[in-house]
């Protein structure tokens, strides 16, 4: 926890200091003005498009490098703490849940939401809940099937089927 | 009295058959997630924002997806007694007072009085404040009206201010919060001059259409929320056994009364509590707990099963998310995650929230005031009649639950503007919540950042386009000037706390 207060501290400067650099472009179309010119008032038109998030990110900047103070001083609850960031459990539930749901992700552009709906309730829980098959199963068919008639047919939402697209024709045929 | 003509219409409007059925929908999802530790109503109202824009497409009305999610919002604070009462863990944050004597209560084997005077403070909270609402809504939202660009953009200022001064949390990671949200508000182009700003990764064209919302609430709320809670919650818990039948519910509403005086102090102060920014549903029950406390003449029945100590966070959690929305709907400002919630959702929908909505929408607001009417008694009868479905949801697996939050959070995302890469930035945002929520960053501030970011940055630009550039108008209008002070006041509060005590460290040295 100690460790990761002040990395998350450094990470998030640096990333104020990139919105800041971002924040003062100017527009690709307008080769006269220089970086920052639009982030202090402008004769006329009040303050320049990057004047909000420039001074924000500045202050966001300004908040990092408070935290960090707190750290080195040990004044913040983190600073002081002999806990891990994230211990053995939490590490693993974050490979398997949040690998889950990063593959799950991969498996929508491939197969589309309902098959992966499908894969993602199997791995969830029957892998990691170890719930029967039976229960299982009838929530990993049910609720592709549910979203199916809920947003393809009655709401004519269509949600990417990727390459199974086929398989949907003759049911659009039978229900549309 | 033409309140009381607008409001019978209103009430007539929110009883029809449509509106009434996603009332009860909405309290019964409302009662589900108050009650299911690890969500509450925000996670509620955004993870089914995106379904909202259905039954907008289908009715051709705001009003009945408003009221859906309102409803869904009062039900939570109904359904948050729940778990606290059987379980020992509050079912949201704001009920973390009902365990102090409700879960005393229920090991006594009076679970059954517990829940009932839970509901029933709830209502009597939640009516009480819903006629203060519609006492003060229109004054307010009336004098309002005068407010220039410079009064608008000091309320965001005070707002934000609370969160810093009053909010509780680290104070430079507060700040941080709320800033990352007003600067991700401003990505896509900017409508005043019309350049881009903070378009991330030019050549493949994610940004140019801005970060909406709901991906970014959906993301903390849906996935980052929901990591958080499996990681601290692996613990089982016990479930105290209720005995719920017709004839004991009945004799715990006959000893209700008792309770009166936690109830009446829960629905007063919970109001006005739940008008402040920053404080909301769960201070507000906390304190109405403490002040019950103080001013009971057996302050020692305090924490070990006292009815009045069940009532008084009860009712002034339902009537501080009542006052939570007063300064929504009549100045455009959301006080809390979920009101910001809210407001997005008005604002998806094509309404300009503020208080011009009260002389321009009528038959936006009164319909929705006279649904609270509605929900309320449509919450209290549902809770009381499904005590036992609700015990038995309870026992749902998270290992069920979770993966049906996260399905319905991506297809919700998708589906909302059909754009794969909400769905993958969702997801990351997700997990980065999930990280900074460990390390306690406030992600509520964030979260109101980034509904308010676009109304304030045009608020300010005008008001300094109108002073050239001077920030002395903020200061020296009437109305602007002291709500900039008092905000100014509340940002350097911890400021001026850590100089006392230096002071006080050094003559004590």
């Amino acid at each position: 926890m100690k460790r990761a207060e002040i990395v998350t501290a450094f990470v998030l400067g640096l990333l104020s200091l990139y919105l800041m650099w971002k924040a003062g472009e100017p527009p690709s179309w307008n080769p006269d003005v220089g970086r920052f010119a639009n982030i202090g008032m402008i004769e006329g038109e009040g303050p320049g498009s990057g004047f909000w998030p420039f001074w924000l990110s500045f202050a966001m900047l300004l908040s990092c490098i408070w935290i960090a103070i707190n750290w080195f001083r040990g004044t913040s609850p983190q600073s002081q703490s002999k806990e891990p960031f994230l211990d053995a459990y939490g590490i693993k539930m974050l490979v398997l849940v949040g690998g889950g749901l990063i593959a799950f992700l991969v498996l929508i552009s491939f197969l589309g939401f309902y098959a992966a709906i499908f894969f993602f309730m199997i791995y969830y829980m029957f892998v990691l809940g170890r719930h029967p098959w039976v229960t299982t199963m009838s929530v990993s068919i049910g609720l592709p099937v549910i979203s199916f008639f809920f947003f393809d047919i009655a709401m004519r939402i269509p949600l990417p089927k990727g390459y199974l697209e086929p398989l949907f024709i003759p049911l659009y045929d039978i229900f549309l | 009295m033409e309140v009381l003509v607008a409001l019978s219409d209103g009430i007539l409007v929110a009883l029809e058959p449509l509106n009434l059925g996603l009332a009860v929908l909405g309290v019964i999802v409302g009662l589900f997630v108050g009650a299911m530790p690890g969500l509450g109503s925000v996670n509620g109202v955004a993870i089914l924002l995106p379904f909202t824009f259905v039954i907008q497409s289908m009715t051709g009305s705001a009003t009945s997806p408003m009221i859906f999610l309102a409803a869904i919002y009062y039900g939570a604070m109904y359904g948050g007694a729940i778990s606290s009462i059987t379980l020992g863990i509050p079912g949201a944050s704001t009920a973390v007072a009902t365990t102090f004597d409700g879960r005393p209560l229920a090991l006594k084997g009076q679970a059954d009085r517990a829940l009932v005077t839970a509901a029933v403070a709830s209502f009597v909270g939640g009516t009480i404040s819903t006629m203060l609402f519609t006492g003060f809504a229109p004054m307010l939202a009336s004098v309002a009206l005068d407010f220039g660009d410079p009064e608008i953009f000091a309320l965001m200022l005070l707002a934000f201010a609370t969160f810093v001064g009053l909010g509780g949390d680290d104070i430079p990671k507060t700040i941080f919060s709320i800033c990352i949200g007003l600067v991700l508000a401003t990505v896509g182009f900017d409508i005043v001059s019309g350049e881009p700003r903070l378009i991330f990764f030019d050549s493949v064209n994610w940004f140019s259409r801005g970060i909406q919302f709901l991906v970014l609430a959906i993301g903390v709320y849906g996935i980052g929320e929901m990591l958080w809670t499996i990681n601290s919650s692996r613990y089982g818990t016990t479930m105290t056994n209720v005995d719920v039948s017709f004839s004991r519910i009945m004799a715990a509403l006959r000893s209700f009364p008792e309770a009166w005086k936690g109830t009446t102090i829960g629905s007063l102060l919970g109001f006005f509590v739940g008008i402040l920014p920053a404080a909301g549903a769960t201070p507000g029950s906390l304190m109405s707990y403490g002040v019950t406390k103080m001013v009971s003449r057996d302050p020692k029945q305090f924490g070990q099963g006292s009815i009045d100590g069940i009532a008084a966070p009860e009712a002034a959690n339902n009537s501080a998310s009542t006052g939570a929305m007063l300064p929504m709907m009549t100045l455009g400002i959301p006080g809390s995650p979920t009101t910001a919630v809210l407001l997005a959702g008005m604002v998806i929908w094509g309404l300009q929230p503020g208080p011009l909505l009260f002389s321009e929408q009528p038959d936006f607001v009164w319909p929705l005031i006279g649904s609270f009417y509605i929900s309320n008694i449509v919450a209290v009868l549902v809770n009381l009649a499904c005590i036992p479905l609700f015990l038995w949801m309870l026992r749902m697996p998270f290992t069920i639950l979770a993966p049906l939050i996260f399905v319905l959070s991506l297809i919700g995302t998708y589906a909302a503007y059909q754009n794969p890469y909400d769905v993958w930035l969702m997801v990351l945002v997700g997990i980065a919540a999930f990280f900074l929520r460990l390390l306690d960053y406030p992600l509520a501030p964030a979260v109101l950042a980034i509904v308010l970011g676009p109304i304030a940055e045009p608020k300010l630009r005008q008001s300094l386009l109108f002073s050239d550039g001077d920030f002395s108008i903020f200061f020296t209008r009437p109305i602007a000037g002291p709500i900039t002070v008092i905000a100014l006041i509340l940002i350097f509060l911890p400021l001026l706390k850590l100089i006392r005590d230096k002071i006080r460290g050094r003559r004590a040295a």
